[in-house]
């Protein structure tokens, strides 16, 4: 709690709508450090409210960094320059009077700028339909209890299970490639015994859709883990390649 | 006044949920895509909500004013979920699961909904880990167990400390399913703004469309609102920014009761306010008080740094008042005890703060005892604030966190309008005056997965509710309705932020209407809130278009509401001349300054029915315990 505060040159990308040319507009801003960066961006808005300007339309929600809704570069760097953060856990404190700050929605050709730095995400969630799941209608089910999974494996599962769903993998990578994201989802059910009967089928059908929606092919750069808030690790790449290699060979390939 | 009919089933109360599942009335499999369901919000009550409804064969309509149906806010919850599964054979058991809730809700619950979902809370643990969810295990394979604040057993579940996390991403992959099978359709960044009812009945909802800004209007033969709390009221609080009450509220003034509007939750660890910038606060896990001490100096506005401050000149008033409990008294012992230091300026820097020292557990235990319990929360803690908790102590402070009250709902889950149903933390139904941690996540679950589908079919089924065409004057009407309000919002033009405003309304809230309320201070309250309700209407400013991606817009909608709600939470603390649970009136405590319950005249639901801006009228659903006997909670 200290009453200094940093000034600070805040190039922010606005661009009214999908379809509209877009730049960066310069903002001058004094912010307490122990302000986050989200609630700086709240100050801005507040001051173009009160001249009556459209404030900067961003999204975020738990600020927490757990819901996966805020999601910005900052610095040229998904997420900021703090690794395994979100936007929203990053604090002013990590910049210096004076600085210039580049703010610009994630870019991907499958995530469509909606209005500044608003993204459009739902391609995510289409991956997802296509079989990240197991097939289990609700009850009629087996004592929770009943089938014992090692703690070590249900440890990796849920190394992967931690994923939110930013797209801060696909944003860094430079093929838009949302490997990271589809392997997290893919290797938390494929160690687990319960995501076995629907194997081969769910990795085929999750790679399908991806390369449907225009996410890029990966090429091991490894960026997407550097800037994963969560620290998902690439090993889980590796996995999902093993996967679908699998799915394959078995020769059980999906049609639809 | 209104008969409130809380359609408790008779028999015994081990019976009435098995005897109440055989007497509801089956919609036949081939007959159950003959019926649409609209669910609103996609958290834990309103995704498995959704997941199930769609399996039985219902055509489902999603709505989230999110752009992917994972972010709702049971996302944050991270301690775990109750079930009384006795895995550790401790003793634990539904009846005690049961009675703990009842207890700990302060006795301001109803019997037969809780029995109800002790009881199916197995059922939760077993679908969820046929789900995939990834709980911790022990190195033998099966379930580990931790215990909680409440409970003498250990029966809380949990995914390390992303257990809202991971059983949501459960919920949301059962949903996504129903997606790709069509049997429920997602309606993204969609905000609900209104209900549409017709002869009294649930028929349809009314949104805003938050990419064009169109309002869309949606028909169906029954409605779930499953779009959680209330607490933002408060501006600050732990839940998410776009957390708010219109869903709710705006059924409410359709003609839905509100239910105990005042029974909220403060927690007593979250980190405090930094400046007029804050968006939010943050909650820091309960645990910690295990190991931390929590004190004040003994001077006002002492502006020393804590480490200067000697061992003599601390005040550690927790184990001071409560000495048998001390650092571990209850949450809203503890909350209120900070916000007394405070009130008195002695709080960290005069401001509003308490120290959580662990000072003295590292001497006693050493550091790497501490790093291995509590690193994580450090961790969180120094990102946040940028100090090192190991060597200067942490500073703490209350913070509204869940909401208990809600809309009105029966046995059945449904509200007072036939055909609207109520689900997860936005009803009011299983925590009374006080929920226990790692209920939250038990409650939705138990709503969306194993009630709300039983007794939405029975509605369908016995009711034969007709959908009505999107072309009735009734759809129209609302939607003009709103695209008037929308409009008028626009035209004010006046010199405050939305933000500006609902500060304001937050302090009011928090100072009158907060942890401990007065006589004096509530009626002061309804006075300031209806004076800041005439002043947003004619000095907010709302910037930019309808037609158009607008949060400024989104946000003032929102406020409207909570400048209605706020002034029913102040009337119905003002009514209820007791204290219990989270509901704390300054004159009902005792000389210990415990809340003193009033079990002859207030052992009621409050449900209140809108009549006019500014006036409502009670209606008492009176709580009758058959089984269990009221007792005084004691924390000594």
């Amino acid at each position: 709690m200290t009453d200094i505060k940093i000034n600070l040159l805040v190039k922010v990308w606005r661009q009214p709508s999908t379809n509209s040319v877009g730049s960066f507009v310069d903002y001058k801003v004094s912010v307490s450090p122990d302000s986050s960066f989200l609630e700086m961006l709240d100050e801005i808005n507040n001051d173009l409210e009160m001249k009556n300007l459209e404030p900067i339309a961003f999204e975020s929600d738990c600020r927490e960094g757990i819901c996966g809704t805020c999601g910005l570069v900052i610095n040229g760097q998904p997420h900021g320059p703090i690794p395994k953060i979100a936007t929203c856990q990053l604090h002013m404190r990590n910049f210096k009077d004076g600085d210039t700050v580049w703010v610009e929605p994630f870019r991907a050709k499958a995530f469509q700028v909606m209005k500044d730095l608003i993204v459009e995400r739902s391609g995510l969630d289409k991956i997802i339909a296509a079989g990240g799941y197991i097939s289990v209608n609700t009850g009629s089910i087996p004592d929770a209890n009943a089938m014992p999974i090692s703690k070590d494996v249900s440890s990796l599962a849920m190394d992967a299970a931690a994923c939110i769903g930013c797209g801060a993998c696909v944003a860094a990578c430079k093929n838009a490639s949302a490997m990271l994201f589809v392997s997290a989802k893919v290797s938390q059910l494929a160690l687990l015994p319960q995501g076995q009967p629907e194997r081969t089928r769910r990795v085929q059908n999750m790679v399908k859709v991806m390369d449907e929606l225009g996410f890029g092919s990966c090429s091991n750069t490894y960026a997407c883990e550097a800037e994963c808030p969560k620290g998902i690790s690439v090993k889980n790449i590796a996995r999902l390649n093993r996967e679908f290699i699998l799915a394959h060979m078995k020769s059980d390939n999906i049609e639809a | 006044m209104a008969k409130l009919d809380s359609k408790i089933p008779a028999g015994p109360l081990q019976d009435k949920w098995t005897n109440h599942k055989f007497n509801m009335k089956l919609v036949n499999p081939a007959n159950k895509r003959k019926y649409d369901i609209i669910i609103v919000g996609s958290g834990l009550a309103g995704a498995s909500a959704a997941a199930s409804l769609g399996e039985l064969g219902y055509k489902v309509k999603v709505f989230t004013y999110h752009d992917s149906p994972r972010r709702a806010h049971s996302i944050a919850a991270q301690g775990g979920i109750n079930a009384a599964k006795n895995y550790q054979n401790d003793g634990d058991s539904v009846y005690r699961l049961f009675y703990d809730t009842i207890k700990g809700g302060d006795f301001r619950a109803r019997e037969a909904n809780v029995y109800r979902l002790a009881e199916v809370s197995n059922s939760i643990i077993d679908q969820c880990v046929a789900q995939g969810v990834p709980f911790a295990r022990e190195y033998g394979g099966m379930l580990d167990n931790r215990s909680f604040g409440g409970a003498q057993v250990s029966r809380t579940f949990y995914a390390r400390g992303q257990t809202g996390q991971q059983l949501l991403l459960g919920a949301y992959s059962a949903l996504m399913r129903q997606v790709h099978l069509g049997n429920v359709e997602l309606f993204n960044r969609r905000e609900m703004i209104d209900l549409v009812t017709i002869d009294g009945q649930a028929k349809g909802i009314v949104v805003r469309n938050m990419i064009s800004g169109e309002i869309e209007k949606y028909s169906a033969h029954a409605v779930v609102l499953a779009t959680g709390g209330y607490a933002n009221v408060f501006f600050l609080s732990t839940n998410a920014m776009n957390c708010n009450t219109t869903a709710i509220w705006r059924a409410h003034k359709k003609g839905a009761f509100f239910a105990n509007p005042s029974f909220t939750q403060i927690h007593p660890t979250c980190l405090p306010i930094h400046g007029e910038g804050q968006s939010k606060l943050t909650l820091m896990s309960e645990s910690l008080r295990n190991d931390g001490r929590i004190w004040v100096s003994k001077f006002k506005k002492d502006m020393r740094e804590p480490n200067d401050i000697p061992e003599e000149e601390r005040d550690y008033y927790l184990e001071r008042k409560y000495p048998s409990f001390g650092n571990l008294s209850p949450r809203d012992i503890s909350s209120r005890s900070a916000k007394e230091v405070v009130d008195e300026g002695r709080g960290v820097k005069g401001g509003e703060a308490v120290y959580l020292d662990f000072k003295d557990a590292i001497n006693r235990l050493g550091k790497h005892v501490i790093e291995e319990r509590y690193g994580n929360l450090f961790e969180i803690y120094e990102t946040i604030t940028g100090e090192n908790p190991y060597t200067v102590p942490m500073k703490i402070y209350p913070a509204p966190h869940y909401t208990m009250g809600g809309l009105w709902v029966d046995y059945n889950l449904m509200s007072t309008i036939p055909g609207l149903f109520v689900l997860g933390e936005a009803n009011f139904s299983d925590h009374g005056a006080n929920r226990l941690g790692a209920s939250a996540l038990m409650q939705g679950l138990a709503d969306g997965y194993f009630v709300a589908p039983y007794t939405i079919g029975d509605y369908l089924a016995s009711a034969k509710p007709k959908q009505e065409s999107l072309e009735h004057p009734a759809f129209e009407l609302v939607k003009k309705e709103n695209e008037d309000l929308i409009a008028k919002l626009l035209s004010i033009k006046g010199k405050q932020t939305v933000d500006d405003i609902h500060k304001k309304l937050g302090r009011i809230m928090w100072n009158k209407v907060g942890m401990g309320r007065n006589e004096k201070g509530l009626q002061e309250a309804i006075i300031e809130i209806a004076a800041l309700r005439a002043e947003f209407w004619k000095d907010v400013n709302v910037v930019g278009s309808d037609k158009d991606i607008n949060q400024c817009l989104e946000r003032a909608g929102r406020l409207i509401d909570y400048l209605e709600l706020g002034e029913l939470m102040a009337r119905d603390a003002l009514e209820r001349n007791e204290s219990c649970g989270g509901h704390f009136r300054e004159e009902y405590q005792t000389p210990e300054g415990e809340a003193l319950r009033n079990d002859e005249d207030y052992d009621y639901v409050s449900a209140w029915e809108y009549k006019n801006l500014g006036s409502w009228e009670l209606n008492k659903e009176p709580l009758i315990y058959e089984n269990v006997k009221l007792a005084t909670r004691s924390y000594k």
